[in-house]
């Protein structure tokens, strides 16, 4: 077959292309592009700005709120992953439990933020109960803030964990418990030297997809945080809306090709782990 | 294996504590939905979904963006995807890539680079909020690619796409009439995750000045709560009863083919 023959077949593939191109890639080097200049010409201050302390302390929240509900989620939902698979798999508790999971780690947003303001707000149902029981008031600002975003991170952060994780867990072949105890290991010694080391790259990959998926979360924190714009998401937002944010025109670029970059690090060592992991847990 | 019942105990409360912290916020959202101001109960701002002209219009341009996303999907990915399976194999990895990219650039990302490319589709096709279609599809494109995918690979599509091309079967038969009618769940499974996907998005929407459903929640947030809670609430759960039917759909697939 001649060569060009052998090259029809893929022509096929150009609308595919083409279409992800513009809609994908252009947005993409638009931002790297972008970040890299002012008023049209080459600049690095942009990327300076970057480094001023109001771009730093968002970073710095940012992380602290996605390390911390990547933590909370991946140990909590972890947990309740060895709740559910030490049930069959046919059980409905199993299966209910992995439904829920699905709609809540994708269909966060909006209405998560509305959900808890109707439980934790000043007139949340929770609220009210504890007011009128034992005269306890637990409204407050902090529930429009970082400490209430990390609340709420948390509920789509153990559905999201769940379903990474339930896969490896299920991985563990009940045989390799029998072979430890048959020569002579206590379950103390299954765990730490044969379930945990085992599990360790699944547990670590699973945890940076969380913090990946809360470093990029944006619907949640816009809808409940009331004021100022304490984590990376929002700053964007601001410099996106308000076209001049700390004197700089294209600091929305620059902040965005910030959160590519982390993101891109995280999802990378996630790919590393997992590659790892996929060798014993088949 | 670990039967105690000291560990029976644990795990049902450890149970029930997970259970109470997923399920308050959403009974907080049914009870603060249906309250009246004086007290009692009152389905006003259910009623509201469908007598607020803001926020229903806002549900069918959501609904028909939904759909928009769907067929655009649609198109786009399936007959590429069985054309890689079928006479480019050596593009898959590629392809796969590619879809699952949106993965790692984050919506707000591509909101904050896409104004280019906007003006221009504003300038030629029109400036209306089911533009959004065009970067919806790339936003649902690593789930659906998903579903496709493991689709496709539970049938043999080269033998079936041969036998039909030895019967005289052009390229565009083999697969609308052939390949795609055998994975029609997976298709399906796709069609549902991206409709609970465009259903639920509101970084792509707010920050470019649309008024899809979820923004007209949380603009009402400000001035209608109970009535924003419910419309949140009967999202969720529109979305939640889509996906528990594709877990379904799922099921009766993996029963065929496991017998």
């Amino acid at each position: 077959m001649s060569r060009y023959g052998r090259l029809t077949p893929s022509l096929a593939l150009l609308p595919f292309l083409g279409y992800l191109v513009v809609f994908l890639l252009i947005p993409t080097i638009t931002v790297v592009v972008g970040a890299f200049q002012e008023d049209g010409a080459f600049s690095f201050v942009n990327i300076e700005a970057l480094f001023s302390d109001t771009a730093l302390r968002a970073l710095w929240k940012s992380v602290l709120l996605s390390g911390s509900t990547a933590v909370v989620g991946a140990v909590l939902g972890a947990l309740l992953s060895y709740l559910v698979v030490t049930s069959p798999p046919t059980s409905v508790l199993r299966r209910a439990v992995t439904s829920v999971c699905s709609v809540l780690a994708q269909f966060g947003g909006v209405t998560l933020a509305f959900a808890f303001i109707a439980a934790l707000g000043f007139s949340g149902v929770i609220t009210e109960a504890l007011r009128s029981s034992v005269g306890l008031d637990i409204y407050g600002s902090w529930l429009f803030g970082v400490p209430g975003l990390i609340l709420v991170y948390t509920y789509f952060q153990i559905p999201l964990m769940v379903i990474v994780f339930l896969p490896a867990l299920e991985g563990l072949r009940p045989q390799w418990r029998e072979a430890a105890v048959s020569i002579g290991a206590t379950t103390w010694q299954y765990w730490t030297q044969i379930a945990i080391p085992m599990l360790r790259p699944a547990f670590l990959g699973a945890m940076l997809l969380l913090f990946a998926n809360a470093f990029a979360a944006y619907a949640t924190a816009a809808a409940l945080v009331s004021q100022g714009n304490p984590i990376l998401p929002l700053l964007i937002r601001s410099a996106l809306t308000s076209e001049i944010v700390l004197g700089r025109h294209n600091l929305a670029f620059a902040l965005a090709f910030e959160m590519i970059i982390v993101v891109a690090v995280v999802m990378t060592a996630y790919a590393l782990v997992v590659r790892r992991t996929s060798r014993w847990l088949r | 294996m670990r039967t105690s019942p000291t560990w029976r105990i644990t795990r049902v409360v450890l149970l029930v504590l997970f259970g109470v912290f997923f399920v308050i916020p959403m009974l907080a959202m049914l009870d603060f939905s249906t309250r009246d101001v004086g007290g009692g109960r009152t389905w006003q701002a259910w009623a509201n979904l469908v007598e607020d002209p803001t926020l229903s219009a806002a549900i069918i341009r959501s609904l028909l963006l939904a759909v928009l996303t769907v067929a655009g999907m649609l198109v786009l990915l399936v007959p590429t995807m069985v054309w890689v399976r079928l006479r480019v194999p050596q593009a898959r990895r590629l392809i796969e890539f590619l879809c699952l990219l949106p993965l790692t650039i984050p919506a707000l990302v591509i909101v904050v680079g896409m104004r280019n490319v906007y003006a221009w589709v504003n300038y030629l096709v029109s400036d209306s909020a089911l533009t959004l279609t065009f970067v919806y599809v790339v936003l649902v494109l690593p789930y659906a690619y998903r579903a496709i995918d493991s689709s496709l690979s539970s049938i043999d599509a080269v033998t079936l796409a041969e036998a039909a091309r030895s019967l005289g079967a052009g390229w565009f038969t083999v697969i609308v009439r052939i390949v795609v009618p055998n994975i029609r769940s997976g298709v399906l499974a796709a069609a549902f995750i991206s409709v609970a996907l465009v259903l639920g998005e509101y970084t792509i929407a707010s920050l470019s000045h649309y008024d899809t459903l979820q923004v007209v929640i949380a603009l009402l947030g400000k001035s209608a709560a109970t009535t924003s809670v419910a419309a949140s609430l009967a999202t969720l759960l529109f979305a939640s009863a889509l996906l528990i039917l594709l877990s379904f759909v799922n099921r009766a697939r993996r029963d065929v083919e496991g017998s």
